[in-house]
């Protein structure tokens, strides 16, 4: 009798966290649409909403309307699909990280992965005087062989999610020195530029910035779903995932390269945008209080953190447009600051 | 049973002491070394005589009063500042990731020295070091406060979160800032990147106070840290009051980290190897980790800047970048060959 009642406890308990799941996604689902639209009408030029519409549907109907297709197919749609596969990507990326070495800190912008995809495009742009699509081949380059030192520096007959953490954090500060010292030995000018390439920008988002993250997303996405339903299991602790039947090591590995990926393409795109891997996977974690999941409600918490902060950048100062890296620190960071003091204030918190 | 104890432990402890006295002769060695080395060659005979019958028309002996030795001073407390303020962090958060750029301070200096520079034109250094003590004293004032909110205190997983937040935060205005402003980029650039370089005694006197009040603060702490490593049930349990513990230390860590980043930019890499290989010799004792730390943090840090003046002649790298490329392979190698203790 105790067990049967325990039992339907139990699986009370299960659908209460499902429901809170459900709705916890259908809100955040419902907050990127408003966000997509508030960036598709927001801007200098006014666009009737319809207008926006119909423009966006045109390449069904045939409709043309050169001067207002321009500014919304050409200008704003690029922008807003670029944020939000660059939130997704780096969601995903933070989530995937700071699950797998369970540590908080552990966001590919911390652990060395975008400072080794940032010192790299210095070094092309200071270094080579390599600009456009080179920086960004440079970027990816860079953060697929810093990850791999981190990787194969941390590996002694298997990697412990301390050693990779610590590993990082050193080859973050070998990196941020070169940044450092190529500054002190660049021209100004030049300088300056590559400065604002490490900020991050959406500003002149393009299809040539889309298109590859786009594909390198169709590939990785599936990638992510499959492999994190074995990240339940890996956070057990190795020896029980181990003696579960999972096969750790090549599992890891091939989570981290997922991972790296999606930080690296979508550092290519934008830049290394701070902050957006680091607070998506907490807000998720926090919206969800421990109803389970997190990756779907983390790239929807970077792409919603990505398209608003862009929003900000491009409307906050009139005249200046914001690179979004600004942003996303500030707003990013502060919503994390504030976050935290509510957390701990409802003892929740760390 | 405990005649074969004692000894053990007083042999133990008479090498630590040993060991301390060593690096003591060590530090010495690099401080005559650094006052010799550079763009001009100066022996050590005439570093002696410099010292100690200055000759007002030598040009050598002005070289060693006017930069070496300045230079030489402001590397040796810097660098003990740097241990001390990291060992102190790592032990009152029980983090061993805890380093003064985790917790903003850092930032916040970065971000008072930007602020100077923009908005009232400063560019005189010996007015950015109180403009980074400010910054360095607010950032970890609000990290501390925020992280403090809650029962449990300041946890160590919610300061170094606060703290990272933090440290994102004002990175991001103070690139906005830079981006905004190509002067205030070009006067920073030379600071961020952290130098011994240029500094004279004037700057050398307004940290010293701090610098010296921070050691001995810091040193006190070793009973407490000690105290805190055993976990807070068993510290509360052993009479200790946890958060006044953390408090002083986290006091102590900040004067330190905030006047060694007034002297010389954020150098990041010190605090953070330091203390473990610190721990990696005395093993978990704070009594002995500090003085160690404090005694090995200068010579990596002269050691670092005697490197740099050499290595790219007829130019100089800055000591933070040769921190990073020294300490963070050590540091990598370190990670690797022990099981770092979880503190």
């Amino acid at each position: 009798m105790t067990t049967l009642v325990e039992a339907s406890g139990i699986s009370a308990i299960r659908q209460s966290l499902a429901a809170r799941r459900r709705r916890v996604t259908t809100l955040l689902v419902v907050a990127l649409l408003a966000a997509i639209a508030a960036s598709l009408y927001l801007g200098d030029y006014p666009v009737a909403p319809d207008a926006i519409v119909r423009s966006l549907l045109s390449p069904l109907t045939g409709e043309v309307n050169r001067g207002v297709d321009f500014i919304v197919l050409n200008v704003r749609l690029p922008r807003t699909t670029l944020a939000i596969l660059t939130g997704v990507a780096f969601g995903l990326s933070g989530a995937i990280f700071q699950t797998l070495l369970r540590n908080p800190l552990a966001s590919p912008d911390i652990i060395g992965i975008s400072h080794g995809a940032s010192a790299a495009a210095v070094i092309c742009m200071l270094v080579f005087g390599i600009t456009g699509v080179g920086v960004s081949l440079g970027a990816l380059a860079g953060a697929m062989l810093t990850a791999f030192a981190i990787y194969a520096l941390a590996w002694r007959g298997g990697v412990t999610p301390y050693r990779v953490v610590l590993v990082g954090i050193a080859i973050a500060a070998i990196m941020g020195a070169i940044i450092s010292y190529l500054f002190t030995r660049a021209r100004l000018q030049e300088a300056q530029e590559a400065l604002a390439w490490l900020v991050g920008s959406l500003n002149a988002a393009n299809l040539n910035d889309i298109l590859p993250l786009a594909g390198a997303l169709v590939l990785l996405i599936p990638a992510t779903v499959y492999l994190v339903r074995s990240l339940d299991v890996l956070q057990l602790g190795d020896d029980a995932a181990t003696a579960l039947g999972n096969r750790v090591e090549p599992t890891k590995l091939a989570l981290i390269v997922v991972a790296v990926a999606h930080a690296a393409f979508a550092t290519a795109a934008a830049g290394p945008v701070g902050f957006v891997a680091f607070v998506a996977g907490p807000i998720a974690r926090a919206l969800l209080a421990g109803a389970g999941g997190g990756f779907l409600q983390s790239a929807l918490v970077g792409a919603i953190v990505m398209l608003g902060s862009d929003m900000v950048a491009q409307h906050a100062l009139p005249a200046t447009q914001l690179p979004v890296g600004v942003v996303t620190g500030i707003f990013g960071a502060g919503f994390l600051l504030w976050f935290l003091a509510a957390a701990n204030r409802q003892g929740r918190g760390g | 049973m405990e005649a074969s104890v004692r000894p053990t432990v007083m042999r133990y402890q008479a090498t630590l002491a040993l060991g301390l006295l060593g690096l003591a002769v060590i530090v010495a060695m690099v401080a005559f070394l650094s006052m010799t080395v550079g763009a001009r060659a100066i022996p050590l005979d005439m570093v002696w005589t410099a010292l100690t019958a200055f000759d007002p028309d030598s040009t050598d002996h002005r070289i060693i009063w006017d930069l070496r030795l300045p230079r030489t001073l402001i590397g040796l407390l810097v660098g003990a500042a740097l241990g001390l303020s990291g060992a102190v962090l790592q032990g009152a958060t029980r983090n061993p990731l805890a380093d003064t750029s985790i917790l903003g301070i850092h930032a916040g200096a970065a971000v008072f020295v930007v602020m100077g520079i923009t908005l009232f034109g400063i560019t005189q250094l010996s007015i950015y070091v109180w403009l980074a003590f400010a910054g360095a004293g607010v950032a970890m004032f609000v990290v501390y406060g925020i992280a403090s909110i809650g029962r449990e205190g300041a946890t160590p997983v919610k300061l170094a979160l606060v703290g990272a937040a933090m440290t994102a935060a004002l990175t991001s205005v103070v690139s906005a800032v830079l981006l905004m402003s190509p002067t205030t980029f070009d006067q920073l650039r030379f600071w961020q990147v952290g130098s011994l370089a240029g500094r004279d005694m004037a700057v050398l006197m307004q940290v010293l106070p701090f610098l010296l009040a921070g050691i001995v603060l810091a040193l006190a702490t070793a009973r407490m840290l000690d105290g805190l490593s055993l976990g807070e049930d068993v510290a509360r349990s052993l009479g200790q009051n946890v958060k006044i513990s953390r408090a002083i230390a986290g006091l102590a860590a900040v004067i330190l980290a905030g006047s060694a980043t007034a002297a010389a930019g954020p150098i990041a890499f010190v605090g953070l190897t330091v203390p473990h290989v610190a721990r990696a010799v005395t093993g978990p004792n704070y009594r002995w980790i500090l003085p160690y730390s404090m005694l090995l943090a200068p010579i990596l840090l002269l050691g670092a800047d005697i490197i740099g003046r050499v290595v790219a002649p007829p130019g100089e790298v800055q000591v933070g970048i040769v921190t990073a490329a020294i300490g963070a392979p050590f540091f990598i190698a370190l990670v690797r060959r022990r099981k770092l203790a979880t503190l």
